[in-house]
């Protein structure tokens, strides 16, 4: 990884820019099913208290990556937790990981429970092989000999102005592996539910963050401050309730969906976003509920085009019963099929956003 | 117990070492324990130390245990054996490596560890997964795909496990990194034991074994690096692959040892002494000087980048069941007829193994789909051939 973007970190002056583009207005929290308690929490907080409360937990759960411990997280997620349980359980390791993921799936494989941190997904291509043919598979290999309860984890997908190596979308590459758990959250009550779940589940999981999410704030659900409050992994959540047309994602473009279904709102088209949480497995069920009620799917990602999540939900789609429901095709909004590009205006144009969502539902549903 | 005798003994005879270059006979003395016991000495070609000081050039052992070091050789020979002729009759199928004439390394290793400790290895594992305590049936079943194989047959030659040996993995080089892992988990635990991970010359030149290297040695991880150096990686010589082929000194800021991984009890008394040394200050690296006399796997006939004549050569000077066979009778531990009777015994029971695999079945097609997700966590359903074909799982969510 690159040691520019470490340097990155250490200048207040540019995470304070990038605090300030990550804490833009989001949709309100009223169509939250859960009830509100009045405080709020960051992302970066949830995911925090998360790793906090299963450490406390099991003494068997421990935490390693790249400055983790000493410089409190790249991104601050993991901070306090060295001065709360030491170097034994909060580990900094060295820039090498197919290193230390290696060394992570050997630490699970003999009865600890490890979370291993990649500063993005990105840096993650150079220990897949690690992740997936020793961890996602050994399990099977083994005839059920060997067990892998490790959590990989990190910021996934575009961040702002990283440019083409450091903003990839990783959700279908993990997605298709069977022997994986693929999540992730968008909201507080995303991050905090589905890591606890993962760093309980026995076996290997995926969880994508979002970096440009980290500094959100979101209101306290009162379930969130319970110390077993898990978010089950297969279970879309329904963000917003509606009738016209289900816009189905993940991550950051939750937020930029609800915008956008507010946007439709106002000329009086009724779309249900459903945030998907959970990649792997996928809640199918959810998304032909919807659609019996919508009859039009959009799915949203950051990811590239072609062979991607939203690939995939249409082909899941058209073989299952919500097939007969469809007004129109499942339309797919994705990120543009381009390496990212640096230009500010250049990598708008590579990813989608609240307007392009907005416009193309519309597109769907015929309406001018 | 065994292990306890044989450092005492290392002790009391650490006088003794440097008497000469030619092998000794030595005397069998009554312990106190009253069990029989045997001295051997190394020549001073057997170990070659790297920012170390080498094992005791003597080691002394009772002679049950020196009789079940020949025992378990031949047992594993015998195994390598019937998976080369099962091979060939096409019981066996995709991938097969075989560690004939490398069976030295497996069995010394597991004469000087304990259960506790762990062992990890690439794909040329049958001797291993024995000496970890799989059955010959279990190993055989599961070359063959069948149900009661070590791993249900779902894995295959490559993919054998048993009680703290992590496989049988199939990435050359990625064993390394999950052997440093397992002996973090070992000091976390505050276990007390160390791990062998085990790799190949090939795999030597691996960058994620230069960064388990470095890991291990920045937290004093308990990992005993084993190379099993015989010359070549599949069809390349080692010196064709790697700038340095001292692979014991490739660990630069850690110590190493050269062995001569063709005799079974330098492999045991550098084991011992690496075990030892692991437990109390941190990382080693070994390097097995060993020798195949098969290919790289069942689909290289393993002459076209060797001679005849060197397979040969070794066959006849450096075979570790006969030249272990040489001792056993020159220091009278064992006779001719008992050896004999020992072959006869291995041959016997492999033969017999081998019968009863061949009649176990493959598994049931619904075993296709266990164990993607531990038993009891699974999601909800996944996938087959065509989208009808939907297998789901009883969980409680």
């Amino acid at each position: 990884m690159s040691a520019a973007l470490k340097s990155l970190f250490k200048q207040p002056l540019l995470a304070a820019r990038l605090a300030a583009r990550t804490s833009r207005a989001l949709p309100s929290a009223v169509r939250h099913n859960s009830s509100i308690v009045g405080d709020t929490i960051t992302v970066r907080e949830a995911l925090n208290q998360a790793m906090d409360e299963e450490m406390e937990r099991d003494e068997s759960v421990w935490v390693l990556g790249e400055e983790v411990a000493q410089y409190n997280g790249a991104y601050k997620v993991t901070k306090g937790l060295l001065d709360k349980y030491g170097p034994r359980r909060v580990v900094d390791t060295p820039i090498t990981e197919m290193g230390f993921a290696g060394i992570a799936v050997g630490a699970a494989f003999h009865g600890t429970r490890p979370i291993c941190e990649f500063m993005t997904f990105n840096f993650a291509m150079q220990a897949i092989d690690q992740i997936i043919n020793s961890g996602a598979k050994t399990h099977y290999m083994s005839g059920g000999f060997a067990q892998c309860p490790i959590v990989f984890r990190g910021p996934n997908g575009a961040a702002a102005g990283v440019a083409a190596q450091h903003s990839q979308d990783y959700a279908s590459w993990y997605g298709q592996i069977p022997g994986l758990k693929v999540v992730s959250p968008y909201d507080a009550e995303d991050a905090k539910g589905l890591m606890k779940a993962a760093i309980r589940d026995p076996n290997p999981v995926i969880v994508l963050e979002n970096e440009l999410m980290y500094g959100v704030s979101f209101p306290a659900t009162a379930g969130m401050s319970s110390k077993d409050f898990v978010v089950p992994f297969g279970k879309a959540k329904i963000a917003r309730e509606g009738t016209d047309i289900t816009i189905a994602t993940y991550s950051r473009p939750v937020g930029f969906a609800l915008e956008a279904a507010e946007l439709l709102a106002k000329e009086g088209i009724s779309a249900e976003v459903i945030n998907l949480r959970s990649i792997r497995p996928l809640d199918l069920p959810a998304l032909i509920k919807s659609i019996k009620k919508t009859n039009h799917l959009m799915t949203v990602e950051q990811g590239f085009p072609q062979f991607g999540v939203g690939s995939e939900i249409s082909a899941q789609i058209m073989e299952s019963e919500a097939f007969d429901y469809l007004d129109a095709p499942v339309c797919r909004v994705t990120g543009a099929d381009v390496p990212m590009p640096y230009a500010q205006n250049l990598e708008a144009l590579a990813l989608p956003d609240t307007e392009v969502i907005y416009k193309q539902a519309k597109r769907v549903l015929n309406i001018e | 117990m065994l292990r306890s005798a044989a450092f005492s003994a290392l002790r009391q005879t650490k006088a003794m070492s440097g008497k000469g270059p030619l092998f000794q006979a030595a005397r069998a003395m009554a312990s106190a324990a009253g069990e029989e016991t045997v001295t051997f000495d190394f020549c001073d070609k057997t170990f070659e130390g790297y920012n170390i000081e080498t094992p005791s050039r003597s080691v002394t052992m009772t002679q049950a245990e020196a009789i079940k070091l020949y025992r378990d050789m031949q047992t594993v020979r015998r195994l390598e054996m019937a998976a080369d002729s099962s091979y060939k009759h096409k019981l066996i199928r995709g991938f097969c490596h075989l560690c004939t004439g490398q069976e030295a390394v497996p069995i010394g290793i597991e004469a000087a560890i304990t259960k506790e400790d762990a062992i990890i290895t690439a794909y040329r594992c049958h001797g291993f997964t024995y000496m970890r305590g799989a059955s010959p049936v279990g190993i055989l079943a599961e070359l063959m795909g069948r149900k009661e194989g070590v791993s249900k047959g779902k894995g295959g030659s490559m993919h054998m496990y048993a009680p703290n040996f992590y496989g049988g993995n199939g990435i050359v080089g990625a064993q390394v990194p999950l052997g440093a892992g397992i002996a973090f988990a070992q000091k976390y635990k505050g276990e007390k034991t160390c791990t062998l991970a085990l790799y190949g010359d090939g795999a030597a030149n691996q960058g994620q074994v230069f960064e388990s290297y470095n890991m291990a040695k920045l937290w004093d991880l308990p990992v005993i690096f084993t190379c099993e150096n015989n010359k070549y990686g599949m069809g390349t010589a080692a010196g064709r692959a790697a700038a340095n082929t001292d692979y014991y000194t490739r660990g630069q800021y850690i110590p190493g040892i050269r062995v001569n991984g063709m005799d079974v009890l330098a492999v045991r008394q550098a084991v011992a002494f690496a075990r030892a040394y692991a437990i109390e200050n941190g990382p080693m690296v070994l390097e097995m000087k060993t020798y195949r006399y098969g290919g790289h796997s069942m689909s290289d006939p393993g002459t076209t980048y060797r001679t005849r004549e060197e397979i040969q050569h070794m066959r006849s000077t450096s075979d570790p069941i006969t030249g272990y066979k040489h001792r056993l009778l020159e220091t009278g531990v064992a006779t001719e007829e008992d050896l004999k009777a020992i072959d006869k015994q291995a041959k016997k029971e492999i033969d017999e193994a081998l019968a009863q695999a061949k009649a176990i079945p493959e598994p049931d097609g619904t075993e296709l789909w266990d164990h993607i997700y531990v038993k009891g966590s699974e999601v909800p359903y996944l996938r087959g051939r065509v989208p009808e074909d939907v297998h789901y799982y009883n969980t409680a969510a």
